[in-house]
């Protein structure tokens, strides 16, 4: 399979302009972010030019480097043509696939998140635990958006539903963190059916839109209706989550916060992944590929539909139920369009419909940032690239669905 | 006996253009009526009405099954249709290319099964033995097919001919009364037309009614037994192969002088 060595492209002429000029593009795209720092109490500019150099550099090496693979691939391609590789698992996948692998690796993981805890402090643990909660996010927008293919920008609202559910129970009637995560649970479902109703007949860009509009609302409602939700001063004071009312230390408390996470991401992975190797899943994806073809099927579309953003819903719900136990304070500044498109971000990287791809993408978008300080400040912009990217290398994401088989095993 | 399918009067209009007019259709069970004429006719849009994708502007279609009560299709949606017994398939190919073959076929077997949510992640007994049998008819139905050996394919990299035989596998897993080919033999070569015309005949054996578009008249004048012809949504002809050969409005507006005039 390796390539004759004389396949191996050379840069052209033509490759070099293409790279330099995506870079100057590139230098002009970021120019406002990246070079002109406004200080607004001294009232003076610095001019950072180094970045410009850096991002024109950058972007032209990268994007030298992606010209150079699609020739490789251009060149090395006849052989593959046979077999449409879209969808299939990717050779690094593969390897893993075999279980004398598969275990060892598994068990490594399990392990290193079960020590996690003991070997880091408590400001790593609680990064871990935030990472944690977006593999849930990631996996319920999954639902949505990777099995029945209906785009939703505006999941944030479902997180919010939860996240205010909980405060305000507690704050009215002073009901407890298990109590508050069931009826979060519920209720995100009920405003998922909500949102499912007057969407059914949109598809594509139109349901995007609406579903936008809808995420808005709800923290627009939150915002102003201050007799409801205490307005942008939000709710402060939410108990943290107990256990049988034992009095923890705040240390000890993030810790239990750390493993309750983790069941719950556990318990996330587990169920998504039996909703999809079932009926249900099989008519989210059958929706998915073909919306016309799949009521021929007999497929109710609007029974399957409600029940994917009710599902979708529930997650988030709960998840912001786990928040606000996190925070102890939740305003609606938390549940921007920007949270919405972070955990979009994780299901497109991720690979849509593949759950370690969507678990993978979450540790990685949220840890990352913290731990490569200087990327942190240019977040949005590195995940956009990152998107980008991805999007040319390997469009079906970073560990796409692995097809389920019937037949190998018996 | 008693028609299976009787269609009254069908019209169907898009904005100014009426692309079905005032047909009649009766089919009865184990019989292959052709639907044929040229491009344009409103053979699909037909075939669109009665599955429920289009609500037709007028006519009726009454469903009645052998030894069960008859009932009105008017206006039903298209799963409800499926489910009363009629499946289809589809002109240009619609498969759902990033499910496997087998998979394929088990979305076929999801109006005549019934797990929900809460079966899909509890897994009781009901839903893991609806499962297996899901995956066992699938199998089943693929080895008729002749595309067992696919069963874990993408559906997407089967070749074209495989990918109509498993539009066809798709729809049986319905358990039709009925089954709507729009087509099916377009883009074969002649082996695969042989084999096509193999399984529509096992599948009529089997009792079940057959409405086939189809352009390749060598297969229509062996299968049917009753061919129907329309020409800018009118029916303008019907009766068995031998009448439709003879017919001078079909040889006129479909067949060609050269090819089946006298
Ligand atoms: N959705 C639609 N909207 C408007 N016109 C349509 C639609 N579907 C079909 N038609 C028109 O109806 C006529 C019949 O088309 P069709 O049923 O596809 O013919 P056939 O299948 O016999 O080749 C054509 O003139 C076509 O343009
Ligand atoms: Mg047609």
């Amino acid at each position: 399979m390796t390539p004759a060595p004389e396949k191996t492209a050379m840069p052209t002429g033509k490759d070099i302009r293409q790279a330099l000029l995506t870079g100057f593009w590139f230098m002009f795209l970021t120019f406002p972010l990246l070079v002109i720092k406004v200080h607004p109490i001294e009232q003076t500019v610095t001019w950072r030019w180094a970045n410009m150099l850096w991002v024109g550099g950058l972007s032209a090496a990268v994007a030298l480097a992606c010209r150079l693979v699609a020739a490789h691939r251009a060149a090395g391609g006849e052989r593959r043509r046979q077999e449409p590789d879209r969808a299939i698992a990717a050779p690094s996948q593969a390897f893993f696939l075999t279980p004398s692998r598969l275990v060892p690796l598994l068990a490594a993981v399990g392990l290193f998140f079960l020590v996690f805890p003991l070997l880091f402090s408590t400001y790593q643990v609680n990064i871990m635990t935030t990472a944690l909660m977006y593999v849930v996010l990631g996996l319920g927008l999954n639902i949505v958006v990777g099995f029945a293919g209906l785009l939703d920008l505006g999941y944030v609202a479902f997180y919010a539903v939860g996240a205010y559910t909980y405060g305000l129970l507690h704050l009215h009637f002073g009901l407890g963190f298990w109590t508050a995560l069931p009826i979060g649970g519920l209720l995100g479902a009920l405003f998922g059916v909500l949102l499912g109703f007057p969407v059914l007949r949109l598809r594509g860009d139109y349901l995007a839109i609406v579903t936008l509009g809808f995420g808005e609302i709800i923290r627009l409602v939150l915002e102003n209706w201050g007799d409801f939700s205490q307005g942008p001063s939000g709710i402060a004071n939410i108990a943290r989550p107990g256990l049988f009312g034992i009095e923890m230390s705040l240390e000890t408390s993030l810790v239990y916060q750390y493993y309750l996470t983790i069941a719950m991401a556990l318990l996330t992975i587990f169920v998504v992944n039996r909703l999809r190797n079932s009926r249900i899943g099989r008519a989210w994806f059958a929706l998915r590929e073909d919306d016309i073809a799949c009521q021929a099927m007999g497929i109710n579309k609007t029974a399957i539909k409600l029940t994917a953003f009710a599902l979708g819903a529930t997650w988030a719900a709960m998840a912001g139920v786990l928040f606000a136990a996190k925070t102890t304070f939740i305003n609606p500044a938390s549940f921007t369009f920007l949270e919405s498109a972070i955990i979009l971000c994780i299901v497109v990287l991720g690979g849509m419909g593949s759950i370690v791809g969507v678990v993978a993408a979450a540790l990685i978008l949220m840890l990352l940032p913290e731990y490569l300080r200087a990327v942190a400040e240019y977040r949005m912009l590195v995940f956009g690239a990152v998107l980008v990217l991805m999007m040319i290398v390997q469009p079906q994401g970073l560990i796409p669905r692995v097809r389920r088989t019937y037949t190998g095993s018996h | 006996m008693q028609p299976l399918l009787t269609v009254n009067d069908l019209t169907m209009d898009f904005g100014g253009i009426r692309a079905v007019d005032r047909v009649d259709l009766r089919l009865r069970p184990g019989e292959i009526v052709a639907l044929i004429g040229p491009n344009g006719a409103g053979k699909t849009t037909l075939f669109n009405c009665l599955t429920g994708l289009h609500r037709p502007t007028g006519g009726d279609l009454v469903l009645a099954p052998p030894g069960r009560p008859q009932r009105n299709l008017n206006g039903l949606p298209p799963h409800r249709i499926t489910a009363a017994g009629l499946a289809r398939t589809f002109q240009n190919i619609r498969l759902f290319p990033h499910m496997t073959v087998l998979e394929n076929v088990m979305v076929g077997r999801h109006c005549r099964t019934t797990s929900k949510v809460f079966g899909a992640i509890f897994r009781p007994e009901a839903t893991v033995r609806e499962e297996r049998e899901t995956v066992g008819m699938s199998l089943a139905l693929l080895e008729r097919i002749g595309l067992a050996e696919q069963a874990d394919e993408w559906a997407a990299n089967l070749p074209y001919g495989a990918q109509r035989r498993l539009e066809i596998a798709r729809a049986l897993a319905t358990e039709p009364l009925l089954l709507l080919l729009d087509e099916p033999a377009a883009g074969m070569n002649p082996q695969e037309t042989q084999e096509l015309d193999a399984l529509i005949t096992s599948l009529r054996d089997d009792g079940l009614a057959i409405l086939l578009i189809e352009h390749d008249m060598k297969l229509v004048m062996r299968l049917s037994d009753h061919i129907v012809v329309m020409d800018y949504g009118r029916k303008i002809a019907e009766g068995t192969p031998e009448e439709i050969r003879r017919h001078p409005a079909v040889i006129r507006a479909y067949l060609g002088e050269e090819e089946y005039g006298a």
